[in-house]
């Protein structure tokens, strides 16, 4: 795939549909991807890389690259096509100025899960019939394929694209997911047992806010965390209060937009599942206001910004708050 | 040396805790490990190092710095440095050890960062020496060698036995204070072999062959205009991670709690990633990502060496290339601007 996708951006590139190419570069070792912007064939053929560990979600860099000069081409796994549908909607994207090729989506690999599993001195990672066949410092180790799996591919919730100027490989399905399990398990919870939860998950947050800078539905130019006009801007957990309201505000804000990309998640060096919360928002509003999936196209209206006579009314916050 | 048998470790442990807060590094539920305060039953983790590094024993996140409060127009302004008790942090890597090298070269200088220096003078740092070195490490480039770390005192593992050195009279101290339970142990056989091992695996590392020798004072003129930037800090995100994980990363933003009748006024870690970073009243001196992205790699490869004898501003622990999200890092940045 890698090969074929280098050859399309190539040819591209040499007729002028595009003036460069987002896409992912390698790095050091076998895992540490950097997206990147490829603008001749030397650059593609020497660093382009499309395999197990190229997680990343480049469509927010689309925010930026859509406004420069001249087409650029963006391969986008069927989750980043949800991200840059709903960028598309919200006029944050010029859509025109991107060529989107769709290419296959994951199970993508998190190197963090080798690691857990006290397999260090990570050389490379080889996938033989679902087993994951690890060449280290301290010689060769295998691990099963899936429990090496990163968490935001283990519930993909869609092997479709939903937008795309061309396709490489099949297209699939919109997928009945697992996605909302541990949510309930999370709504089945005593009051006590989910703050215990949430606490224990969130005081762990160091205020990095890669899970903000990283969010395709965070685009706002300056965050009221970073302007210090706001009066709530921080850069540091300073009390617990701070680090509970920050990541449920930022829910908040994202509630009916984020489309469940999942890099939120998966870029936390604490590993705090964020993602609940934003799932926690997708189930509510399916539940209240009927089956949406943000992202999925760009013209209907979102349910929280479009009343009907049918929406759930405000009472429901307290009577789903008895226990 | 003086040794103690590695299943009989608990028991130092504890002796340590009796008398002072002792802090080690234990797994948390989630394969990653971080220092946690000691209590009875908790294990020294098996992984390599913490996610977050050590200087936060030293330099915290947050912590306040003074206090006022208003009564009318009375300003009443509360001193509330305290001293801090002692403090054992055991099981710090070579890395992190010389990490506080650095750091104390910016707040043991004149002038002395009080509270800095009071857990500085407070704590007595063990630390523990490497015997399975990850693809990311690259302390060796700074002239580290994780088998023989600095610190008050330090220890070495063999499997069956912890060996110990003192460093400095605070780690004589700290050696003293648990003689009872050390024994000597001369043959050091198995712990050379150990040793020996984990050189040969320095010199495999991938990061081997990074060297400095083409960073330092002398290069701002070669590096700060250089092109490389551009592409280099493309894709960051400007989020603080390698700031907030990283050992020698110092700088601090001080800010003003409104209390409702006075002000707490605190310090926490800043990063030079973040938009307002530096910011003063005239507004940023560093407008773009590319800048400041810049900012945190001149500071370590040329800034701090020219300020410092030529001394890096980096210990090679590998944490931002393990946790930076779009796996960019220093190591990168060396390779691309080296290249000619």
């Amino acid at each position: 795939m890698q090969k074929a996708m280098i050859e399309k951006a190539k040819q591209l590139l040499a007729d002028g549909t595009v003036n460069r190419v987002i896409g992912w570069k390698r790095g050091e070792f076998a895992y540490d991807i950097t997206p990147a912007l490829f603008e001749n064939a030397e650059e593609l053929e020497k660093d382009f890389v499309f395999d197990d560990f190229t997680a990343a979600n480049v469509s927010k860099y689309l925010v930026k690259e859509s406004r420069k000069e001249g087409k650029v081409l963006a391969f986008l796994k069927p989750c980043d096509t949800y991200s840059l549908n709903q960028l598309t909607k919200e006029h944050r994207v010029d859509r025109e100025n991107i060529y989107v090729i769709g290419i296959p989506g994951g199970p993508k690999l998190d190197i963090e899960k080798i690691k857990a599993k006290g397999i260090t001195g990570v050389l490379s990672v080889k996938n033989e019939d679902f087993t994951l066949k690890i060449e280290t410092l301290y010689g060769e180790e295998t691990m099963p394929y899936y429990e090496a799996v990163l968490d935001k591919c283990a519930s993909c919730k869609s092997k479709m694209h939903v937008t795309y100027d061309e396709l490489m490989g099949e297209e699939g399905e919109v997928l009945e997911s697992s996605r909302f399990d541990m949510v309930e398990k999370l709504e089945n919870m005593s009051s006590q047992e989910r703050y215990d939860f949430w606490r224990s998950e969130l005081s762990k947050c160091i205020r990095c806010n890669a899970c903000r800078n990283v969010c395709p539905a965070c685009t706002c130019e300056n965050c009221v965390f970073d302007n210090p006009k706001s009066g709530i801007d921080n850069k540091a957990p300073a009390d617990s209060f701070e680090e509970n309201l920050f990541h449920i505000i930022r829910a908040f804000h994202v509630a009916g937009r984020c489309t469940d990309c999942g890099e939120c998640s998966r870029v936390c060096p604490q590993h705090i599942p964020l993602h609940l919360l934003n799932r926690k928002f997708i189930k509510d509003i399916n539940a209240l206001y009927g089956e949406y999936q943000a992202g999925a196209d760009t013209t209907s209206r979102a349910p929280l910004n479009d009343y009907t006579t049918d929406d759930c009314e405000a009472s429901v916050v307290h009577e789903r708050g008895v226990e | 040396m003086l040794r103690i048998s590695a299943n009989k470790l608990d028991s130092l442990f504890e002796a340590v805790a009796a008398k002072q807060t002792l802090y080690i590094p234990a797994d948390r539920n989630d394969g990653e490990a971080e220092y946690k305060k000691y209590e009875t039953g908790m294990k020294l983790t098996s992984r390599l190092n913490t996610l977050r590094s050590a200087k936060d024993f030293f330099f915290p996140q947050t912590e306040d710095i003074v206090e006022f409060k208003m009564d009318g127009k009375k300003i009443e302004i509360n001193d509330i440095r305290q001293e801090c008790e002692d403090f054992v942090i055991f099981g710090v890597r070579a890395c992190d050890a010389r990490s506080f090298t650095i750091l104390d070269k910016v707040y043991l200088s004149e002038p002395v960062d009080s509270f800095y220096k009071n857990r500085r003078d407070h704590g007595t740092v063990v630390t523990l020496a490497c015997d399975r070195p990850a693809e990311t490490c690259f302390c060796q480039t700074f002239g580290i060698d994780p088998t023989a770390p600095e610190g008050d005192c330090a220890c070495w593992s063999d499997g069956s036995y912890y060996y110990f050195k003192a460093n400095t009279a605070k780690g004589q101290t700290f050696l003293d204070s648990i003689s009872d339970l050390l024994e000597d142990g001369d043959d050091t056989a198995e712990l050379d072999k150990v040793i020996a091992k984990t050189k040969a695996v320095m010199s495999k590392l991938p990061l081997a062959g990074l060297s400095t020798e083409n960073f330092g004072g002398d290069k701002l003129d070669e590096y700060f205009s250089s092109d490389k930037w551009t592409e280099l800090s493309e894709s960051c995100l400007g989020c603080g991670t390698c700031t907030f994980v990283c050992p020698t990363c110092q700088c601090y933003d001080i800010k003003d709690f409104n209390t409702g009748n006075g002000i707490k006024r605190y310090r926490c870690w800043d990063s030079c990633m973040y938009s307002d970073f530096t910011k003063m009243a005239h507004g940023n001196p560093r407008l773009t990502q590319l800048e400041r992205f810049r900012q945190r790699f001149m500071h370590k490869l040329v800034y701090f060496p020219a300020n410092n004898n030529g001394e890096f501003g980096c210990v090679g622990c590998g944490r931002c290339l393990s946790k930076c999200p779009i796996s960019m890092n220093i190591v990168k940045v060396m390779k691309a601007l080296e290249e000619k």
